[in-house]
């Protein structure tokens, strides 16, 4: 239904999106960035993220894009 | 069958690509985003002359894609008030912290309220003096630690922490004055539509408008981003109420 | 162009006006309030704006978002007000901002008093705020005189993008004279502001700030001011010599005080003495030159001034050791009659070297 993509060279490992998103789809990863980072991750096996946005809203650092599937018009 | 997944959310276009110097969870660059978001939905990109002041605010220039000041410490309402008296068709606000706004440039936010200047005060309040490693400020609460209040801030030496939106109400060229937060993710929806309309109030000359925003500082509190958060809502909020104190329709 | 009789304060204000000043930011203070409220009457009526700030730090910034936004400006104190705006003016000088600050000088230090003086020589010619910079001070003498340096200041202030300072005391603000209002023919070709802050429509944003975290940068920028102040040393020096061709003994002197010794000079030349007078009009950039060519063959300098010997140290440093100095002050709000200077000149004129 939806997914992020998270800008490795703009998170700065905060962890506020970790706490916002309601399905706990987002975890702080063992990988460090370029500047000393641990990386947020999107981890959504089950493709059960909504595209709520709410992470995006709260990343400081606008590393999050969200994306949600189209609206197909009518069609299923 | 491919789901066709179409991008819902992005930086706003007048949020220039660049990583910013603020510390991870600081508020300051959730507020950026909230700027730049309002900017681009009322389409005021091209006439719009921001002004930061000395603190964490100053760099903003380098972040929003529109003409700016730096300004003194303190004066930004003035330098606004400079700015939009010689080109009122410009939107002019100030982005200033609480040292900058509720500690040496009190007069220079009441008397920019009290003249109904028609500019818009975006007032950043992490209750410490950030950019120069967390010293006490006018906002920091009792019993808070900081750099300069090491055992926790004494009222009875040091006097109250000042509410500035309720302060600002009295005067009444004020026409719009809001206080809200940024530490979770409904508080920040609610803080949109405050600046969406602080800076509706300036565009339509009803007159002054000020949005404080609660934010979180976490380098300075020496919290984790998450834990800072929780120390505005369970610590800043009850001495700082959020709310609508002073709206254009009633006046 | 008829003459019109006019306090200095109003006349200054007119002059702003009529060089172009659309937006004048002040507070009172004696001995200057004629010219906020000079400004307060006559800005509404050809569409300016005239705002009472509630301090002088407040109209100090006022004045950098206006200037910041492409407007002629002013602003104007007294002493202890451009006290106050001294970080406003090293602000204002640092992000290169054209703007006109009218001192009318009173008795200091602190509240001091309200009479005449010239106790605020170095703050005006040395800096009196942060970091490496200088403001253009001129120095009229009289009222007319005041008018045109008034309007010259802000051709220079947009020709030099930096604040430019009219030094008065309270005796030239307050005294009625004559004046006219004639516009300066001599102001070349003014360069379109590029950089005024009008909202990034069709262009890159710009910024106007002093701010430059990085040593290397602040230091380029430091010396692109200085070569606009080695530019003003070079090109803006302004002084008058009065009777110099054959004196034996000169007097120093600027503004208020160079009017009085000119009287006590047409005294003492009926009384045989060969004296002349050098005035400093720009008191920065300072003439020295003229006080080192002087001193080749005249070798005695009376320093008169409204204070305890300022200028006093720029007109050593003209002489350079080849002429005898004497300081004759008074301070306070005393202002020197001229019998007073004519004794002076007579006692030195004595001296046996």
């Amino acid at each position: 239904m939806g997914k992020i993509v998270i800008d490795e060279n703009a998170c700065k490992g905060c962890e506020l999106c970790v706490y916002a998103c309601p399905l706990h789809l987002i975890c702080i990863s063992k990988r460090i960035s370029s500047k000393g980072y641990y990386l947020a991750e999107f981890v959504d096996p089950d493709g059960k993220c909504t595209g709520c946005t709410l992470c995006a809203i709260t990343c400081p650092d606008v590393a999050i894009e969200v994306y949600r599937k189209k609206k197909s018009g009518g069609k299923s | 069958m491919q789901i066709e997944l179409e991008k819902i959310f992005e930086r706003p276009r007048t949020l220039r690509p660049v990583t910013t110097h603020y510390c991870p969870g600081c508020g300051h660059g959730i507020v950026a985003r909230l700027l730049a978001e309002t900017i681009d939905e009322l389409g005021i990109r091209e006439r719009t002359v921001g002004i930061a002041p000395v603190g964490c605010s100053v760099l903003l220039y380098n972040y929003l894609d529109v003409d700016m000041y730096e300004a003194a410490h303190g004066r930004a309402p003035a330098v606004a008030t400079g700015c939009k008296r010689v080109n009122p068709k410009l939107v002019v606000f100030s982005y200033q912290g609480d040292g900058d706004f509720a500690s040496i440039g009190t007069a220079e936010a009441v008397h920019v309220a009290a003249r109904g200047e028609k500019i818009t005060t975006i007032f950043i309040n992490n209750a410490v003096y950030g950019m120069t490693g967390g010293q006490m400020a006018p906002t920091t609460l009792e019993g808070q630690k900081t750099t300069t209040s090491p055992l926790g801030r004494n009222l009875d030496q040091t006097g109250y922490p000042i509410r500035m939106a309720e302060l600002l109400t009295t005067l009444d060229g004020a026409a719009y004055i809001a206080r809200v937060s940024v530490n979770n993710p409904k508080s920040i929806i609610q803080a949109k539509k405050a600046i969406r309309k602080a800076f509706e109030t300036q565009i339509r000359g009803l007159g002054y408008s000020m949005v404080e925003i609660l934010s979180q500082c976490p380098t300075a509190w020496h919290l984790s981003p998450i834990e800072a958060t929780k120390w505005v809502e369970e610590k800043m909020k009850p001495y700082y109420p959020l709310g609508e104190f002073k709206t254009p329709e009633e006046g | 162009m008829e003459k019109r009789f006019m306090t200095g304060n109003e006349a200054i204000a007119e002059a702003a006006i009529q060089a172009g000043c659309k937006h004048f930011f002040g507070y009172p203070i004696t001995p200057q309030s004629e010219i906020p409220e000079y400004m307060s009457k006559r800005l509404p009526e050809i569409g300016g704006v005239y705002l009472q700030a509630e301090s002088e730090v407040a109209a100090i910034n006022m004045l950098f978002g206006a200037a910041g936004a492409g407007g002629r400006v002013m602003t104007s104190s007294s002493s202890p007000g451009i006290s106050l705006m001294q970080e406003g003016i090293s602000y204002l000088a640092g992000a290169e901002l054209p703007c006109v600050i009218v001192n009318i000088m009173r008795g200091g230090p602190g509240l001091g008093g309200i009479q005449p003086s010239q106790s605020d020589y170095f703050q005006a010619t040395k800096g009196g705020g942060h970091g490496d910079y200088h403001l253009l001070v001129l120095a009229p003498h009289t009222v007319q005189e005041a008018v045109s340096l008034t309007m010259e200041a802000f051709y220079l202030a947009d020709k030099y993008r930096n604040p430019v300072m009219v030094l008065g005391d309270g005796y030239l603000g307050q005294m009625m004279e004559p004046v006219k209002f004639e516009k300066a023919t001599t102001h070349g070709e003014l360069p379109t502001k590029e950089w005024i802050l009008t909202g990034a429509k069709d262009r890159p944003p710009r910024v106007i700030k002093s701010l430059y975290l990085d040593p290397e940068a602040l230091e380029k920028h430091n010396l692109r001011i200085n070569r606009k102040i080695h530019e003003m040393i070079k090109s803006e020096v302004r002084v008058e010599t009065y009777l110099v061709e054959d004196a034996e003994i000169v007097i120093a002197a600027f503004g208020t005080v160079a009017r009085i010794a000119k009287t006590a000079i047409k005294a003492l030349r009926e009384k045989g003495v060969k004296v002349g007078l050098v005035r400093p009009i720009t008191v920065f950039p300072f003439p020295y030159k003229t006080f080192e060519e002087i001193t080749e063959r005249v070798g005695k300098v009376l320093v008169v001034e409204m204070n305890l010997g300022q200028m006093l140290e720029d007109v050593r440093l003209g002489v350079c050791g080849k002429a005898e100095i004497r300081f004759y002050g008074r301070t306070g709000g005393m202002v020197p009659t001229y019998d007073e200077i004519a004794i002076e000149v007579e006692k030195f004129a004595r001296e046996r070297r």
